[in-house]
């Protein structure tokens, strides 16, 4: 397997939410603005990259009847880890992301490639399977964020740029999040094709 | 590739019993780094709202009336001139809501900064500018001797539109603010 398919698999070929759609609970519930869907994004990649090097590492130690639940030690390790140093060193932005943090651990995405690859490959393709999934996966929260900052609230970026007025309220709350995401599911595969 | 580990009953205590052991000793380790720059980020949020709730102070005094935390603010003179209370209520809409409220000596609200919150956002989570001075529901400067109410329960408090649920438990927690600066104020 060559390092630039596995790049193009999490990018775009395989991204975990236009193709594989997993973790759609974290993509709906933190795209509210497009800063909070980057940043639930990023820390899913940190998460998953290293998770993804510990399980590929530790691939040969770890009989398979016990692999699930070693797979979801190391998971929620990692998840805790983000979690400390963002209330400690970024506390404005655990502060809107606080709540979501800890389901990073029953992410589809982190404990399917664990599962699906990290477990069959290789300890330098497993860190770039982790690190470009979770980048497809960060690209792709921060796009529904955006769209839906955007709709519901006229900024982008936090920054206003429709002046005095709400915005669409519906695509800030949770049926926008449905609406936007599948237009734009739509949307991707279109062009993809 | 290495032979991969047998399924006996031997082998997976001992991969479990190390993962997690490893696991442990990692948490611990960053529990303890930053343990000190999350009390920190606390207590600076704290202090930064007690700062912007209150009028014009020189010297602040922490007590706690009831177990309820509040802050006492001095002018030069050893006057009081308001008190900045850390006050919550179980009834927003998404449960726990927790915010400081500052009183000048009078008891007039001063100032107020929603400090935990899990209200929607778009909705209930616009209560953090909503009753800030010169907006819609506007508090400031009001005295809730009588008991803050919105609009809708016969009150003077504009509702956030489509968040009666969190506008009433923002009341409530007003409410419960200023009945912990009538018990210390009385000191």
């Amino acid at each position: 397997m060559k390092a630039t398919d596995i790049i193009k698999n999490g990018l775009i070929k395989e991204n975990p939410t236009w193709v594989l759609v997993l973790g759609m609970c974290p993509t709906l519930a933190t795209t509210t603005s497009a800063v909070n869907g980057m940043c639930m994004g990023l820390a899913t990649a940190f998460v998953l990259t290293m998770s993804n090097i510990v399980i590929s590492l530790l691939k040969s130690l770890i009989p398979d009847k016990v692999r699930i639940p070693s797979f979801i030690v190391v998971i929620a390790t990692f998840v805790t880890i983000v979690q400390l140093v963002m209330q400690a060193y970024l506390p404005d932005l655990y502060e809107t992301l606080g709540l979501f943090i800890p389901l990073i651990v029953v992410n589809c995405i982190v404990l399917g490639r664990a599962e699906a690859f990290a477990s069959k490959n290789n300890v330098w393709h497993s860190l770039l399977d982790g690190l470009f999934m979770g980048l497809g996966f960060t690209w792709a929260l921060t796009l529904v964020g955006l769209v839906r900052e955007l709709l519901g609230a006229g900024a982008v970026f936090g920054q206003s740029i429709i002046g005095g007025n709400d915005g669409m309220l519906l695509f800030i709350l949770a049926p926008g999040g449905f609406l936007v995401l599948g237009f734009l599911m739509a949307l991707v595969k279109k062009i993809h094709k | 590739m290495a032979k991969k580990a047998q399924s006996t009953l031997i082998n997976m205590l001992l991969s479990l019993t190390i993962i997690a052991v490893v696991a442990a000793a990692a948490l611990a380790f960053v529990s303890y780094v930053t343990a000190e720059p999350i009390a920190q980020a606390q207590k600076a949020k704290k202090e930064s709202a007690i700062k912007a709730v209150l009028p014009a102070f020189d010297r602040l005094e922490e007590t706690s009336v009831d177990g309820a935390a509040c802050t006492k603010a001095y002018s030069a003179d050893g006057q009081l001139v308001g008190m900045a209370i850390e006050a919550s209520t179980e009834k927003g809409f998404g449960g726990h809501l927790e915010a400081m409220v500052g009183f000048d000596a009078e008891g007039n609200i001063s100032g107020y900064q929603i400090l935990q919150t899990a209200e929607t956002p778009g909705l209930g989570a616009k209560a953090g500018e909503w009753f800030q001075k010169g907006n819609k529901g506007d508090v400031i400067g009001k005295n809730p001797s009588t008991g803050l109410k919105v609009k809708k329960d016969g009150g003077e408090v504009d509702a956030i539109s489509g968040s009666t649920i969190t506008s009433r438990a923002f009341c409530e927690l007003i409410n419960n603010a200023y009945n912990t600066f009538q018990k210390g104020g009385n000191e």
